[in-house]
């Protein structure tokens, strides 16, 4: 539990220290590469919380294509030395943020949380490690889930089950709408033919 | 390592990239601000999903999953907004020779 929480803090201060670079370094550039340190402090947080799967994606994602492609966006244009300029709202910006802080802190703290009773935990670390891969009767076995029942219930509890049965039409939706925005932004990013004819 | 320690770092992420989104100029510092929320907004669900017991946990043991299922959903969005994000920012700049949100505001002919 010790090393968890040592690897806790650190992550929190990398992603802490990174998202602050990220508002403040006046060099657009930087600010990209800084991101990228948050996004894998993200990706830590991930391990942390028993989620690996989401762990990769979001290494894959954020940083392989999403800070990939914001760089790239930030070399096609100009002012990147002194681009990270604050605008006239910066001081209704800070106490805008404070006051939101405060807000979500308090509701962190005050709220009864009704967490994971220790009769199910075993169960549900069972099912987080069952997120990607399917486990097998013997592993079940071994680690005390012995009915036939509580086994198909624990093997068909997979993120990809989840995801196609109980999710399948706001997965559905989520494709269609990332198949509309990239075709959106294929049409936005395209020449003008007309300007170029006249 | 509680969950509250979760929760409040998330907080913290969140509350800078609001701050970076409402304060700064340059289009592509708004974009990545907005990052930040949208990854503050995922560990919350991760973390809410490792720890919080769920109302039909004792029916449907696979619900404790659901947190990360909706994570995975931000980042499928989060794919498409960056995508259309840039697309908007490069017609931007063609049309504006800038990225800077405080020209954009004068662009309205």
């Amino acid at each position: 539990m010790l090393f968890q929480d040592i690897v806790f803090w650190l992550l929190s201060v990398m992603a802490i220290g990174g998202a602050l670079g990220v508002v403040m370094v006046p060099d657009l550039f930087r600010a990209a590469l800084l991101l990228i340190v948050v996004f894998i402090a993200v990706a830590g947080f991930f391990v942390l919380l028993s989620a690996e799967f989401l762990a990769v994606v979001q290494v894959l994602i954020y940083v392989g294509a999403i800070a990939i492609l914001l760089i790239f966006a930030i070399m096609l244009t100009r002012d990147v030395q002194r681009g990270n300029l604050p605008n006239r709202l910066q001081i209704p910006a800070v106490v805008f943020s404070a006051l939101l802080f405060s807000a979500l802190v308090a509701v962190a703290v005050d709220t009864q949380w009704e967490f994971l009773p220790d009769s199910d935990q075993g169960r549900v670390e069972l099912v987080q490690t069952n997120s990607v891969t399917t486990l097998t009767g013997e592993v079940l076995i071994d680690e005390g889930v012995t009915g036939t029942e509580e086994q198909s219930e624990v093997q068909e509890s997979g993120l990809a089950d989840l995801l196609i049965e109980d999710f399948v039409l706001p997965f559905e939706a989520v494709s269609v709408l990332l198949l509309a925005a990239l075709i959106g932004a294929l049409v936005l990013v395209r020449p003008d033919n007309r300007q170029r004819r006249g | 390592m509680s969950f509250e320690a979760f929760l409040i770092v998330s907080a913290i992420l969140f509350c800078i990239g609001l701050y970076g989104s409402l304060a700064r100029r340059n289009v592509l510092a708004v974009l990545m601000s907005i990052e930040l929320m949208f990854n503050a907004v995922n560990v919350t669900l991760v973390a809410m999903a490792k720890y919080l017991a769920p109302a039909a946990l004792q029916d449907d043991i696979s619900s404790v999953l659901t947190g990360q299922v909706f994570a995975i959903f931000i980042i499928t969005v989060a794919a498409a907004e960056i995508a259309l994000g840039l697309g908007i920012v490069f017609a931007m700049y063609r049309t504006n020779e800038s990225v800077d949100l405080s020209d954009a505001a004068s662009m309205q002919h």
